[in-house]
């Protein structure tokens, strides 16, 4: 997985946000660490479901809200809006989708 | 007759094949998974396992080889509501958030049933929170019966032992494919005679006890747990008692005894044979152990005018175990059935019950059954 500490400092400045999955996940589904471009979780999110629907069952509900025992990081904080994913991400962020420890 | 059935466990799929004269079970697959449902569908003989992951919500996949290798299908899901609202600009912000919270999403799929012989690739899926849906093209894609998700009793309909109800019994009429009933947890019995189109409430003389007495016989608020037909009739394993129709689940007559208990969930009757039906008692239902720790099957041949208790096989000494409304099932025949506990215990009868043989006791916990 590359992480922010492998990027040259002048890539960081027009990096997208960086997408990563549980380990967990990739039991069920193909989900490689990837760049999406996005203002907001959802934007993010949905720009790598677009090319992998399957993942997005995965991660979303019928509704398109987080389910209830999946949890999304945008770097250390941990989102804040489950239903709308409306929480900002930056250049340059990363995001990471990981199994929550309720729901095992 | 197979020589083949599946145990959906708690951590898995276990398939048991008939070899060298004794049941031997196969690689599991999906291991580590709780699986909720699992169906092979008698006209093409495709196997559909539903999943209800910890994490990941509930999947759907099917084997076209036998179990040997698996694809995933889309599993069924409801409509997505419109995207949530702007807190900058929606002055119903919160009132629209509250809905959204409320739009629904699959939480399991609970009951899988094949369509007709008549209507190959038709495929049914009862699920909670008390959903019915329909898939045309042998589970690729699904759709929501919306003419009984929006039957104005549904508002009524609640959660039986869990939080939403759930439709745990698809039944199609072999005599006629247009023909459905559909039982509820809690929400009674439905019928349909036009292939999904419209319903009715079924079920009258269902008796609840667990409601204030004037309310006890409304059919709405009963909670089959389970539902076996032959022919016209239909067998009611019920939350409070056992229950025998004749006339395809319209109404029902109460059977006050039936050997060591009235309670449990499972029941399966003879395909051939109405007046034949197997239970599995349990104390009742905030004891859900066998009474006494002595763990039965109870047998009627008669149409419920007298039940006898099976335990040849069955263990001696004192057992816990509980079979769930899903983890008894009997085959074509009539006479071979098989059974799975919450203990992780198999066991399965070629006489009907008279005899049963221990096919395992190191299983996970047991959610369903089903000759493949």
């Amino acid at each position: 997985m590359t992480g922010l500490a492998d990027r040259r400092p002048e890539e960081d400045s027009v990096a997208m946000p960086r997408v990563s999955f549980t380990e967990n996940l990739k039991r069920h589904v193909d989900c490689p660490p990837q760049d999406a471009a996005g203002g907001t979780v959802r934007a993010v999110l949905e720009n790598v479901f677009a090319d992998n629907p399957r993942l997005g069952t995965y991660v979303l509900d019928d509704q398109r809200r987080l389910r209830k025992h999946v949890t999304v990081f945008v770097n250390r904080e941990m989102i804040a809006d489950r239903e709308g994913l409306s929480d900002a991400v930056g250049e340059g962020d990363e995001v990471f989708v990981f199994q929550a420890l309720s729901g095992g | 007759m197979t020589d083949a059935f599946h145990v959906a466990t708690r951590k898995g799929l276990f398939r048991y094949e008939r070899r060298n004269g004794g049941w031997q079970a196969g690689a599991p697959a999906f291991l580590g998974e709780p699986v909720s449902a699992v169906l092979t569908d008698p006209r093409d003989g495709a196997i559909y396992a539903a999943l209800r992951l910890g994490h990941f919500g509930q999947k759907l996949h099917r084997s076209r080889d036998g179990g040997t290798s698996w694809e995933e299908l889309e599993a069924p899901k409801f409509g997505a509501e419109p995207p949530p609202p702007s807190p900058a600009n929606a002055e119903n912000f919160e009132a629209d958030m509250a809905a959204r919270k409320a739009a629904q999403t699959v939480d399991t799929i609970w009951i899988m049933t094949a369509g007709g012989a008549d209507q190959p690739g038709v495929l049914w899926a009862g699920t909670l929170p008390g959903a019915l849906f329909k898939s045309k093209d042998h589970g690729e894609s699904w759709s929501l019966v919306e003419s009984l998700w929006n039957v104005p009793e549904r508002a009524k309909w609640f959660g039986g032992g869990a939080d939403l109800p759930g439709i745990h019994s698809v039944h199609v009429d072999p005599r006629d494919s247009a023909k459905l009933t559909v039982g509820v947890s809690c929400g009674g019995v439905w019928k349909s005679d036009d292939g999904g189109e419209t319903w009715r409430q079924a079920g009258q003389g269902l008796r609840a006890a667990f409601l204030p007495p004037e309310m006890q016989y409304d059919p709405v608020s009963q909670d089959p747990h389970r539902l076996a037909h032959s022919g016209d009739t239909v067998w009611c394993q019920h939350h409070n008692g056992v229950f025998l129709s004749r006339d395809g689940g319209e109404s029902f007559t109460e059977i006050e005894e039936a050997g060591p208990s009235v309670f449990g969930f499972a029941v399966a009757t003879h395909p051939d044979d109405p007046e034949s039906a197997w239970l599995v008692p349990g104390v009742k239902d905030e004891t859900r152990v066998p009474v006494d720790g002595k763990f039965v099957v109870t047998r009627t041949r008669d149409g419920g005018k007298s039940f006898e208790a099976l335990s040849n096989g069955l263990p001696d000494g004192p057992a816990w175990d509980l079979v769930y409304r899903h983890a008894l099932d009997i085959d074509g025949t009539g006479e071979r059935l098989v059974m799975g506990s919450t203990t992780g215990n198999c066991w399965l009868t070629e006489d009907g019950g008279d005899s049963w043989i221990c096919v395992s006791t190191y299983l996970p916990p047991i959610a369903a059954v089903a000759w493949a």
